[in-house]
């Protein structure tokens, strides 16, 4: 049976639970085993924008304005998809420049001003104590609740209990223990806080599956399911007026979207996540989608669970705010209860354990860290500033909870505190054009920041958040109705006259116009300062570098100096390993005695940027440098300087690029002529081997003939035979060496005209009748009537039907040869095909023997005059004329060589000049 | 007995020539018209000499070369590569590969005899 | 480089599209008191785009990441 007791413990041992996790993973990262440089913890752990008012609220949101829950998740999708652009540089900026928190961003982009520090920090906290205030009482509502289980009893309002009794102080006081705990072990804010990041993470699977299981239970245990539910509620009339109560053609619909879409980055917590936390750029790709799915599925219980309660609690008794828990507790699942507040607690806890982290490093550095300079110029500084800093950060914890609470005691159900979400949303948006602007434009100056926010921070107070407490009953509503002192131009909701506008919209529309115009106005009215101009390029152009300028700064300082300064904010251990690293970083042994030189204090001055924020640094490092202030052009001469010689790197990086690439032509066409030189080598080495073998026979038997008289004539004859024979090889081969040589060269002469294929073959034919009549071969040829004219030049043609008839007869056996010679007509060309039926040729000698020099097996026994030089020749020869050579041998069957060549009279090939109309002319090309 | 030497080419009149100088010489010839059937014969026949040619199908004469060398049953066979492919590193190949002497074509007929009684001389 | 180049602009397009499909009137077109399946067709237009727009930036970080 749950009761007081259980839940206490529950709640401790879930808190223990967090903190167990936040000791490993911190133990972890101190062993170098981060178990947060994972890209779905980071995505997870931005889920810290889902709080109490997500976990308990949209259900509430549903039940009033039915479909006007989702913006705040719409918006924050479709913004991811820019994340790659924005995130990405306000990461880059962040880490280049140990940024940690959006103070120090805003202050850091406007030349380091302790003042616009200051005034964001201002802004947040006002802006966001109230949305804490909003968790604390989420979590005492949801406990009180609970406490009365099986009972549902509407807690009471805060206000009417004694402070000691109330639940929210000890939660509050418990939340800030814990948060000091884990929030302020490192002390420089630049460092992640691991064990932090895992436990958010964690509690976003907790709150994720506590919501889903309570959407499950009653979607799918109380209703069978979506069409059910929704029947159901129709039925009772619940769903149509909710489908009305918000169309998304009403000005929050957008507005809210974007408001979201803002605060997604710029709440100071999501900035601690996504900005300060993130351990590796590479993660942004992942949380990019990952982010919006969490949020997709967060939310598909929502209506089903804000209907059921309605159908549930028909009379209104029960608050749609507590609908997650309150359906559990009427059904009588109290272990599902409990889960549910868990989830709600993880929600709870989480905001504020990241918001009051992220509030008190801005109030350290931005708030306090000025006003203890300012203290120290007059009095001796104390020597462990490291204890003064940890103090200072964890009271700031504490103030920030305390304040919380405050709001929470004082506004109570008041309506300052419900609609707070939004109300905090339109306060952090002012922080936009300066940030998002600044990453952008350079002309930004720190009085047109400071004038920008300024201007919308005045213009939220007044319409947004002084009409929240009149609703609240703090103000006069005559305040709301007609303004102040009954000027109705100056009622707050109605600015100017404004009116048909919502609120929310009504704020954000005068409160950015009034921000971005002074932001632009003021920052006009001057040139921004060397200080400004410096710091602007750094974020402007910081995805250009990769390492920020460095130069921008003239004077004297001692490393030791430095160091000294550095060691008492940062610890002696730590600043010796930064610095040792930062010198092998640049190669080069630094010596203590030495003056520092620009990048030394750059350095310097950014590790205390990660402790005290940029602003207070720059203060620090000043008192123990003696900086000469460098003028404004100055500064545009080191910037230009730095932009001419990455153009100038750049330009070498072309050149050399293209160098790379000649060179590589260059090795090609290298490689290319080595392999024709290597081509004509084996040319030259076929042609002296295939002279040299006649040559051999013709040398052996004149020798024998000349020296031996004896020799019977019948020898003297044969061999007499031989020597003509083998001369005539000889001159055979020498003439089409030459031939192809000039083929090949294309310095061969061609006589080009019509050409008859039917009449060439039977010329062809006749011309080696001898040849098939000794070998006793039968010649068959297949030609149809009709037109086969090609262009061409008829001898050469003659010439390759001729070697392919010769070729066929060599091998078709002797007595019953068969050769087939067909000539057929395709849509654009000829086919000519000389088929034998000898021994055919084997697959892999198909291409080989159009080779030169390479004959077929058995070629040189069965016919000692062949070149190995005919089918080259002719493969070129109707290649030339754009037709083409090949050879078919199906097994069993012999050869078939074949050739095509393109159709018409009036058709040249391409290789060819001149009209068509020349019946014949010569082709020197 | 006369000596016997096999002649392994596949240009027929070049074979022809040969076998017919070496015959008015007194010498035993048979031919070979490629290198299966020269190795083939040479097995068979234990010729003393061989005149091998190189460029020839189914097995060249540096594969017959080698085959012959590295039979130790034929340790005794004197074989001369007999070839048209003049370039140096041919003729260091053969010689690397265990050929007593290497004749480029064309040759003189002379010369080859003298060759071939040079190399029969000592064993007799 | 270019690969990253091309990732953003998708990324880009999936941004508006994603403008014109929630914030345009095509929107309202859906905005009726019409059922699906018993389901509110405004409900069940929302969270389908919302679906798909997720889906393609997913799509379009892996086939980057290739």
């Amino acid at each position: 049976m749950l009761g007081g007791p259980l839940i206490v413990v529950t709640s401790f041992l879930y808190l223990g639970l967090l903190f167990a996790i936040a000791y490993w993973a911190d133990r972890r990262a101190d062993q170098g085993r981060s178990v947060i440089a994972h890209p779905t913890v980071y995505a997870l752990s931005l889920a810290v924008y889902c709080t109490a008012w997500t976990y308990y609220g949209s259900v509430g949101r549903a039940v009033q304005s039915g479909i006007g829950f989702l913006p705040i998740y719409l918006g924050p999708t479709l913004g991811a998809a820019l994340w790659v652009f924005l995130l990405l540089k306000m990461i880059r900026v962040s880490k280049s420049q140990r940024i940690t928190s959006i103070a120090d961003f805003i202050s850091s982009r406007h030349g380091k001003s302790h003042l616009l520090g200051g005034l964001v920090t201002v802004i947040a906290v006002v802006g966001v104590v109230p949305y804490i205030a909003l968790q604390l009482k989420a979590v005492s509502n949801s406990f009180t609740i609970l406490m009365h289980y099986p009972d549902i009893t509407m807690p009471g309002s805060a206000t009417a209990l004694p402070i000691w009794q109330d639940t929210a102080l000890y939660v509050a006081l418990l939340l800030a223990l814990f948060t000091i705990l884990f929030g302020t072990r490192h002390l420089d804010a630049s460092e992640r806080h691991e064990g932090l990041v895992a436990a958010i993470a964690f509690e976003s699977i907790v709150k994720l599956v506590a919501l889903t299981a309570v959407g499950l239970f009653v979607t799918f245990g109380l209703y069978g399911g979506f069409a059910d539910i929704m029947q159901q509620a129709q039925e009772a009339g619940l769903l149509q007026s909710m489908m009305n109560a918000t169309s998304v053609s009403d000005q929050n619909w957008f507005t809210f979207s974007f408001l979201a879409a803002m605060a997604v980055i710029l709440l100071p917590r999501q900035f601690q996540v996504a900005v300060v936390e993130n351990s590796s750029e590479r993660h942004i790709s992942r949380a990019v989608w990952l982010f919006p799915l969490y949020l997709l599925l967060i939310n598909i219980f929502v209506l089903p669970i804000a209907l059921a309660g309605q159908l549930a609690f028909p009379d209104g008794r029960v608050d749609a705010d507590t609908f997650v828990l309150t359906l559990p507790i009427a059904h009588g699942q109290e272990w599902l209860a409990m889960f549910s507040y868990l989830g709600g607690l993880s929600a709870a806890t989480g905001m504020v354990i990241v918001e009051t982290i992220a509030l008190s490093t801005m109030v350290c550095n931005d708030l306090v860290m000025p006003v203890l300079l300012r203290h120290w110029r007059t009095r001796s500084v104390p020597a462990d500033l490291t204890a003064v800093l940890l103090r200072v950060r964890r009271g700031a914890i504490f103030g920030i909870l305390l304040l919380g609470y405050t709001y929470f005691h004082v506004a109570g159900e008041a309506y300052a505190l419900v609609s707070i979400g939004l109300i905090s949303f339109a306060a952090v948006a002012q922080f936009a054009p300066t940030m998002i602007g600044g990453l952008y434009w350079r002309g930004g100056t720190e009085a047109g920041a400071l004038a920008g926010l300024g201007a919308g921070f005045t213009i939220w107070l007044y319409t947004l958040l002084l009409p929240s407490f009149a609703k609240s009953g703090w103000l006069p509503m005559t305040f709301l109705d007609s303004g102040p002192f009954g000027i109705n131009l100056l009622a707050p909701q109605a600015l100017f006259g404004l009116q048909g506008m919502n609120e929310i919209s009504h704020t954000l529309f005068w409160s950015l116009t009034a921000n971005i115009g002074a932001y632009l106005t003021v920052s006009l009215l001057r040139p921004p300062n060397a200080e400004e101009t410096a710091q602007a390029s750094l974020f402007v152009d910081a995805m250009k570098y990769d390492r920020p300028a460095i130069g921008l700064w003239r004077g004297n300082a001692e490393v030791t100096e430095l160091k000294r300064l550095a060691s008492r904010f940062l610890g002696r251990d730590k600043v010796d390993t930064a610095f040792a690293e930062f010198s092998r970083n640049r190669g080069t042994g630094y010596n203590p005695a030495q003056p520092a030189d620009a990048e030394t204090v750059h350095f310097a001055e950014t590790l205390l940027t990660g402790a005290i924020g940029s602003a207070s640094a720059r203060v620090m490092v000043a008192s123990v440098a003696q900086e000469e202030p460098l003028g404004l052009e100055e500064v545009m001469g080191i910037l230009d300087e730095a932009s001419r010689i990455r153009a100038y790197s750049k330009e070498l990086e072309q050149k050399s690029r293209e160098l790379e690439a000649a060179t590589a032509e260059l090795r090609e066409a290298n490689t290319r002529l080595q392999e024709l030189d290597q081509l004509k080598d084996d040319f030259m080495s076929s042609v002296t081997h295939e002279l040299r073998t006649p040559l051999t026979s013709i040398r052996a038997f004149s020798e024998m003939l000349l020296d031996d008289p004896r020799i019977k004539l019948d020898d003297r004859k044969r061999f007499l035979g031989i020597i003509v024979g083998e001369t005539e090889r000889l001159t055979r081969l020498v003439n089409q060496v030459l031939d192809l040589a000039r083929i090949e060269s294309g310095r061969g002469e061609w006589t080009t005209g019509e050409v008859d294929l039917a009449q060439l073959i039977r010329q062809s034919i006749e011309t080696t009748g001898q040849l098939f009549r000794d070998k006793g071969t039968e010649v068959e040829t297949r030609i149809p009537e009709g037109d086969f004219r090609v262009w061409a030049d008829r001898d050469r043609l003659l010439q390759v039907m001729l070697n392919l008839l010769s070729n066929a007869v060599k091998f078709v056996p002797a007595g019953s040869g068969r050769i087939i010679i067909t000539l057929s007509g395709g849509d654009e060309d000829y086919q000519v095909s000389v088929a034998d039926n000898g021994p055919g040729i084997s697959a892999g000698q198909q291409e080989q023997i159009f080779e030169k020099f390479q004959r077929g097996d058995g070629d040189n026994l069965a016919n000692p005059m062949g070149t190995g030089l005919g089918l080259p020749i002719s493969r070129q020869i109707i290649e030339h004329f754009g037709g083409h050579l090949w050879v078919e041998s199906p097994p069993g069957k012999g050869a078939i060589f074949s050739f095509r060549m393109p159709k018409g009279s009036a058709k040249l090939p391409a290789s060819e000049t001149g009209s068509s109309d020349e019946p014949a002319y010569i082709d020197r090309g | 007995m006369s000596q016997h030497i096999l002649i392994v080419d596949d240009e027929k009149n070049i074979a022809i020539s040969v076998d017919y100088l070496l015959r008015r010489e007194g010498y035993e010839v048979s031919v070979a018209h490629d290198g299966e059937e020269g190795l083939r014969r040479i097995r068979d026949d234990r010729p003393d000499l061989v005149l091998l040619d190189i460029m020839m199908p189914k097995l060249n004469g540096f594969e017959v070369c080698e085959a012959v060398r590295q039979d130790p049953e034929l340790a005794g066979v004197r074989i001369v590569m007999l070839t048209a492919k003049g370039r140096d590193a041919e003729k260091e190949k053969g010689l690397a590969l265990g050929a007593d002497a290497y004749i480029t074509k064309p040759f003189a007929t002379r010369e080859l005899v003298s060759q071939v009684k040079a190399l029969l001389q000592p064993t007799t | 480089m270019r690969r990253a180049i091309l990732t953003s602009q998708r990324l880009l397009a999936v941004f508006l599209t994603g403008m014109l499909l929630l914030f345009s009137p095509i929107v309202s077109l859906f905005d009726r008191p019409l059922f699906w399946l018993g389901i509110p067709m405004i409900y069940l237009y929302l969270f389908s785009v919302w679906a798909i727009l997720i889906a393609a930036m997913a799509l379009i970080i892996s086939s980057s990441q290739k």
